[in-house]
Order: structure tokens, then C-alpha cells, then sequence
């Protein structure tokens, strides 16, 4: 009775070694990497379907995991959807291939402002794919007057009320804003000062949380936080008590965009892949699943105004007059890293 | 009296403190709000729409499959390895078992990195093979740890009296060997598979052509925030898990009172 059991078990792990080595070898097949939770599955169906493609789909935890995964080499990933400082530092490296932009004819369908962004001036390397803002989500009942200014976040009222996003380049940079610098400062002096009002805030922080915070925020743990505009978009729909707004002195707004990196046999598909991915519907259906903005005209005019219409959601010109992309800062990197050590562990 | 009220009060602390992450992880597996904030109902969907999540069905059957592979060869070739160990003299047998402690010391990101390199060097595609062979690799130390206590606790003279009355050492080895270590194997074979179902760096440096494992899937969710169909799977792989658990007691024990029966 053992030994026939062992055989069995021996030949279903012969068997399922077999099925996973031997697959469809005829087809072409696209290695498409991005963000976790970040497309509509069903997208990918429909593209295998119609093109005949076959769709090997992976996603990476941060922009760094990516990039140590791609510049070793061993991957061979046709796609990629990185965020804009990675996006530059990748064009630096000589990392990605230039699109050919005839044959992505979708391209027309990306908003104007969207184009020539300062990671990639001449739109010869990517396609933008979502985006949004970094501002702060309040609690309406918990705060008094509506914030307008980063400084809000410093205000004493709200001591053990204010969850700060545990992120050293989002938390560094919207102090830097408060303070009325460059988020992109390489300033040593302007650096120390934002390290100064971190530490002189930590007693007020609650909490540097990273996604808890939207749970946070509905359960109304706290009066503020610095979120994400997509992630606002979900809790206030949540909790209808809360609002986002962007300050005047200005945020980060961030991009994340498709690339082809270098060294990919398959660009005609991966272009079409692209196109694919600016087409209305599936643009549409993107955004409508990921919930955060689509640089996409067309799909803009096909989601429900409830959406569109939020300033939170889709900001106007108006909103990111003092807005910058991140930049990537090369060797300052590390005094964000210890800058941010410092506060930590204060 | 009081003594033993402390006692069990300690004891389910304990438990308590083990097992409340993931009751409330189950509790709300049913959660109809995807917040953790609020409770807004009792519903199934996430269990539905995890059953028709691509993503999600396909990395459960990768870390399944190389779980069990990878556990398999790795107890295979650990075992050789530790009776190759036990007969070796003092100076090579400290050698070898300290090469053997090394990549068990090693952190995982220092583990992970080296195999991309070496398979890269070696012109190898990351994708299902280099996963496989890098989940074998960093499990046999820890099935060698399990089985080599229990090679030193056999009784050599076992082997040899087996051989005397008329083995083949095949079939000695089969009856009267094995049976002795087989605890020792039986360890090391669950050590490597829950090490193979957990890993998330080294699984993530070596893998590429759309071959995910769930811990990858996980945590790259942790930017948009871990959707509950994972709390769903979570609490569906905990309770088969625990009913097997519990059916193998259930049938030791059966088999335990009847050996006492008939002897």
C-alpha cells in the first residue's frame, strides 16, 4: 500500500515537472513588469486574445528592487512601468530604448500637460500611465479649518493627531516645500533645516505609516496625513468625512509611466503593447480598477463626473502651479538617507 | 491552585499572542469594505474574486510546486550529504560543516543577489529553472542540520547486522536505516518546504518570465495596500493546513491505540 503510494506520488511529480518545463514555444511572448495591483487582469486577456501575444506578467515591490533586477541583466523584461526619478536615472544609464511614437498612434490620446515632462523632455523614452499628487488628507470633523499650507502639519493642536508618511523622500520633500524650498534641494543648509523641523515634528506624529494609513484615516484615528492622491480618492469615498487638499506652497506630483528597456527582441510588441494600453476602453478600464488618475483624455471624459469632478482626483492647472516632479538626486541620496535615520531615530 | 491558574493563564498568552494576527486576519477575510477600519457586513466576495484573480491562483500553484520540489530534492540530497559528513574525519568534517553554516548565517539579500549574478554569468534565463535551483540550494543546509543529529544517534551495528543476515545494503538501508533517521528527514523535509513557501528576496532576484510566488504577489501590494482577497487565501491556506495538521494526530493516535491494543 506505501510502496504504491510512493510510485503514484513519484509519477504526479514527474508529471507536473514536465507540464511546467514543456510550454507553447511558437508564440512570442512579452515579459511585462510593473507595480503590484497596478492593471486590470482582464486587459491582459484581451490583449493575448487579439494579438496572438502570450503575456508574462511580474511586479516588483519598489522602483530600487526593479532596478537592480534590470541593470543585472538576467531578466530580459520588454516593458516596464517605473516611476519619473527612475525613469531619468534609467535614461542616464542608457537603460531604455527610444519609442518610435508612430507606432504607438495612441500617444495623441495623452493629455498635453502631460508631455514633455522634466524626466523626459522630448517624450522619446515614455508613455505616461497614471499619476497624482502628494497632499494632505483631513478629517473635516477633527480639524477646524480647512488646511492650506503644509504648516498645518507643525501645528501643535493636532499633537498625536497627524500620521506622517514613513517615506524619506515624501516626507524630506513636503518639508522642504513648507519651508519654501525645492523638494528637489541638494542644498546642505536647506537640507539641515527641513532635518530640524522633522525632529521638532516628531513629537506631534502619531505614527509613520506607509499603506495603514488609509485604513487609519477611515476608522478617523487621526485628524491629518500626507497621502497619495489616489489613496485619498479611496478613503474618502470610504469615509465621507474626509477631504484631501493640496497646499499652496506646492507638493510632488509623480508619474508613473511604460518604458521598453534596452536589450528587449520583441520592440514592435512591446510598442503595440503600449498602444494597446492607451487605447480608450482599456485606458478606461485601467483607471476606473487602479482608482488613481489616467493622463488619458478620452478615458477622462468616459469615468463618472463624480470622480472627474474632484479637484482631489484630477487636479487643475491651478492646483500644481507649485508642484515638482521628483528628480533623482545621484550621490545626495545618501544625505536624504541619513537625514531621515536622524529623525527616525530621534 | 493558583499555581496552575498561572500556568494555563501563561500558556494561553501565549497562544493568544501567536494566533490573534491571524484570527484577525480570518475575521476579516469576511469583511464585505476592503478597510480594516470598518466592519461593514458579512460577505464572501473576496474568497469569490480571489478564485477568479489570474495572479493570484497561478503564484499559489508556482510556490506550491516549487515548495514541494525543492523540499524533495533538497531532503534527497541533504540526507547523502549528511551520512557523507558523519563518516568523515575531524578536520574535513569541521570544514565542510562550517561551509554548511554559512549560507544558513548568510542574510537572505546577500543569498538572493549571488544566485542572480551566478546565474547571469552563466547565461541562464531567471525564470522557473533558476528559481527552482536557488530554493533547492538554500534549503539543503537545513535538511543536512536536521538529519545529521540523527545519523549520530544510530546504532552502526544495526547496518552491519543487517548486512549478516543476508541484505542487500539497498534493502538495509531501506529497512533498517531509514526508518531510524526518518524523524530527522521528515524535519528537515517541512523545515525546507515552509522556508521554500516564505521566501520573498531570494525568490525575487531569481525569478523573471511571468513565474511569481505568492510571497512576490504579496508584497508587491504593499504600495497600493494588501487587497483582503489575500486575507481570504490566507485564512483558506491556515485552515486546510490546520485540518491536516489535525487528521494526521487524529490517525496517529488511532494508530498509537491500536499497537497498544494488540500488544
Amino acid at each position: 500500500m506505501k510502496k504504491r503510494f510512493f510510485r503514484v506520488l513519484l509519477v504526479v511529480l514527474c508529471i507536473t515537472v514536465f507540464a511546467v518545463g514543456c510550454g507553447k514555444k511558437n508564440q512570442v511572448e512579452l515579459n511585462v513588469y510593473n507595480w503590484g495591483d497596478y492593471i486590470d487582469e482582464s486587459v491582459l486577456q484581451d490583449f493575448e486574445k487579439k494579438y496572438n501575444i502570450k503575456v508574462n506578467y511580474d511586479t516588483f515591490t519598489t522602483n530600487e528592487d526593479m532596478y537592480v533586477k534590470v541593470k543585472a541583466g538576467g531578466s530580459h523584461y520588454d516593458i516596464l512601468i517605473p516611476s519619473d526619478y527612475m525613469i531619468k536615472r534609467m535614461i542616464d544609464e542608457d537603460m531604455l530604448e527610444k519609442l518610435d511614437l508612430s507606432n504607438i498612434p495612441n500617444y495623441k490620446y495623452i493629455d498635453s500637460r502631460f508631455k514633455n515632462l522634466e524626466y523626459d523632455p522630448n517624450n522619446e523614452y515614455s508613455v505616461p500611465y497614471m499619476w497624482g499628487t502628494v497632499g494632505i488628507l483631513y478629517n473635516k470633523k477633527m480639524v477646524s479649518e480647512k488646511p492650506t499650507s503644509w504648516k498645518v502639519l507643525w501645528d501643535k493642536k493636532y499633537a498625536k493627531q497627524i500620521l506622517m508618511m514613513d517615506s524619506q523622500r515624501d516626507s524630506i520633500g513636503i518639508t522642504l516645500k513648507m519651508l519654501g524650498y525645492s523638494l528637489n534641494s541638494k542644498n546642505p543648509d536647506e537640507l539641515e533645516q527641513a532635518k530640524q523641523a522633522l525632529i521638532e515634528q516628531k513629537s506631534l506624529v502619531l505614527a509613520y505609516v506607509v499603506d495603514e494609513v488609509k485604513d487609519k484615516m477611515i476608522a478617523g484615528e487621526a485628524a491629518l496625513a500626507v497621502v497619495w492622491s489616489g489613496d485619498a480618492v479611496y478613503c474618502i469615498r470610504e469615509n465621507p468625512d474626509l477631504d484631501y487638499v493640496v497646499p499652496e506652497e506646492g507638493s510632488n506630483y509623480w508619474f508613473d509611466a511604460i518604458v521598453i528597456p534596452k536589450g528587449t527582441q520583441h520592440k514592435k510588441e512591446a510598442e503595440l503593447f503600449i498602444n494597446f494600453l492607451c487605447e480608450t476602453d482599456i485606458a478606461y478600464r485601467n483607471a476606473d480598477y487602479i482608482g488613481y488618475a489616467s493622463p488619458h483624455t478620452e478615458a477622462v471624459k468616459k469615468l463618472p463626473k463624480e470622480i472627474t469632478s474632484k479637484r482631489y482626483a484630477y487636479p487643475l492647472e491651478e492646483d500644481l502651479t507649485n508642484s515638482e516632479i521628483f528628480v533623482d538626486l545621484g550621490s545626495v541620496l545618501k544625505e536624504f538617507d541619513r537625514i531621515w535615520t536622524e529623525v527616525k531615530s530621534h | 491552585m493558583v499555581k496552575s491558574f498561572l500556568k494555563r493563564g501563561y500558556l494561553f498568552l501565549l497562544f493568544a499572542f501567536l494566533y490573534a494576527p491571524i484570527i484577525v486576519l480570518a475575521f476579516y477575510s469576511f469583511n464585505s469594505s476592503r478597510s480594516r477600519g470598518t466592519w461593514d457586513g458579512f460577505s464572501l466576495k473576496w474568497y469569490i474574486q480571489m478564485f477568479q484573480d489570474r495572479q493570484i491562483l497561478t503564484s499559489l500553484y508556482y510556490s506550491l510546486v516549487i515548495g514541494i520540489i525543492s523540499s524533495v530534492v533538497a531532503t534527497i540530497i541533504g540526507t547523502m550529504a549528511a551520512f557523507g559528513i558523519n563518516n568523515m574525519k575531524t578536520l574535513p568534517r569541521a570544514t565542510v560543516m562550517n561551509l554548511t553554516y554559512l549560507p544558513v548565517l548568510n542574510p537572505d539579500i546577500v543569498t538572493g543577489i549571488s544566485f542572480m549574478l551566478l546565474f547571469i554569468f552563466i547565461r541562464l534565463k531567471l525564470g522557473f529553472i533558476t528559481l527552482l535551483l536557488s530554493h533547492i540550494t538554500f534549503n539543503i543546509p537545513y535538511v543536512i542540520l536536521s538529519v545529521l543529529p540523527r545519523i549520530k544517534q544510530l546504532d552502526k551495528n544495526m547496518y552491519e547486522a543487517a548486512l549478516d543476515l543476508g541484505a542487500t545494503p539497498a534493502v538495509a538501508f531501506r529497512k533498517v536505516v531509514l526508518p531510524e533517521i526518518m524523524p530527522g528527514v521528515i524535519t528537515g523535509l517541512l523545515l525546507a518546504f515552509t522556508l521554500s513557501l516564505d521566501d520573498f528576496v531570494i525568490s525575487f532576484f531569481n525569478t523573471g518570465s511571468g513565474v511569481s510566488t505568492l510571497s512576490i504577489t504579496i508584497y508587491s501590494m504593499a504600495r497600493r495596500g494588501i487587497n483582503p482577497k489575500i486575507n481570504a487565501l490566507s485564512t483558506l491556506m491556515f485552515g486546510s493546513i490546520l485540518t491536516l495538521l489535525i487528521t494526521i494526530n487524529l490517525l496517529m493516535s488511532r494508530q498509537k491505540s491500536s499497537k497498544e491494543r494488540t500488544s
